[in-house]
């Protein structure tokens, strides 16, 4: 069952991000994004990562997607749909992608059998766990006291992004 | 079918970064070059997951946590710098912004 929603979540996420970048239309790229975040989300609960899929959910696929939808409505995007799309460097970013792509296969590869990745099953890894508390509460516990100082400086990050935001979008800067 | 490793996480991220990586090098549009950043981004969360769930440690959702942020403040600049780009020049293709270019 694990192996089948496996496969059915990496489709919606590879099939939804290859539709992404083809669409001509930005309104269809930006609905198959969602569908490729919903797949990630799929994947995080897999994973047993509860908390981050609701935050995937609430906040890319509610918050994110919104605010693109918004900036899709208010430039005239209809101009950009009836021109050439792709630039010409195919080549380039083939190339890119599987210079990438080899090095990271090489590597995984090389070092499956160091981190005994393969050979784990990621089921069997839990089943020895201790009960722990949930989700929640243990990215709770660590992310209010070992990284206490990098959430305080992440909140500061996101109010300079909403005054920046702000005052880009500004009639008059 | 054999069960599901890290392993298959790790290949499925690579595929959506590179995805990611051919529509930033090759769209013109800038929402969607943005959409290719997310995209880049939750390859990115998707390796930590995996990685967090195999050594059952709960500091890599931590750091995808802070990944998710990342991305929020960088979509809101960006399309900030997008609407004021359009109120200026009325384009959204990258390539017609060349002010710059040699």
């Amino acid at each position: 069952m694990e192996t089948f929603s496996f496969y059915a979540f990496a489709v919606l996420v590879l099939g939804g991000a290859i539709l992404t970048i083809t669409r001509r239309s930005a309104v269809h790229s930006a609905i198959s994004l969602i569908v490729s975040l919903v797949g990630v989300a799929g994947l995080y609960l897999l994973q047993q990562a509860e908390f981050l899929f609701a935050v995937q959910i609430v906040l890319y696929i509610g918050g994110i997607m919104v605010l693109f939808l918004f900036v899709i409505m208010l430039v005239n995007l209809d101009e950009a749909a009836k021109e050439r799309q792709f630039n010409g460097q195919w080549l380039i970013a083939l190339i890119c992608a599987t210079v990438v792509g080899l090095q990271v296969a090489w590597f995984m590869t090389k070092g499956a059998g160091a981190l005994k990745l393969a050979q784990v099953p990621v089921a069997a890894a839990q089943t020895g766990a201790p009960v722990s508390p949930g989700n929640v509460e243990a990215i709770a516990d660590v992310l209010f006291s070992e990284y206490l100082l990098p959430f305080e400086v992440a909140s500061v990050l996101l109010l300079v992004a909403v005054v920046g935001s702000v005052v880009m979008a500004k009639k008059r800067i | 079918m054999q069960p599901v490793t890290t392993v298959h996480y790790l290949a499925l991220s690579v595929a959506l970064l590179l995805i990611g990586t051919v529509g930033v090098l090759t769209r013109r549009n800038i929402v969607i070059i943005l959409m290719s950043i997310e995209l880049i981004l939750n390859a990115v969360n998707i390796n930590l997951i995996a990685f967090s769930h195999q050594l059952q440690n709960v500091n890599g959702q931590i750091f995808a946590i802070f990944v998710i942020t990342d991305a929020v403040a960088e979509a809101a600049v960006g399309l900030g710098i997008l609407i004021a780009l359009f109120r200026n020049k009325e384009t959204v293709l990258a390539d017609e912004v060349n002010l710059l270019k040699w």
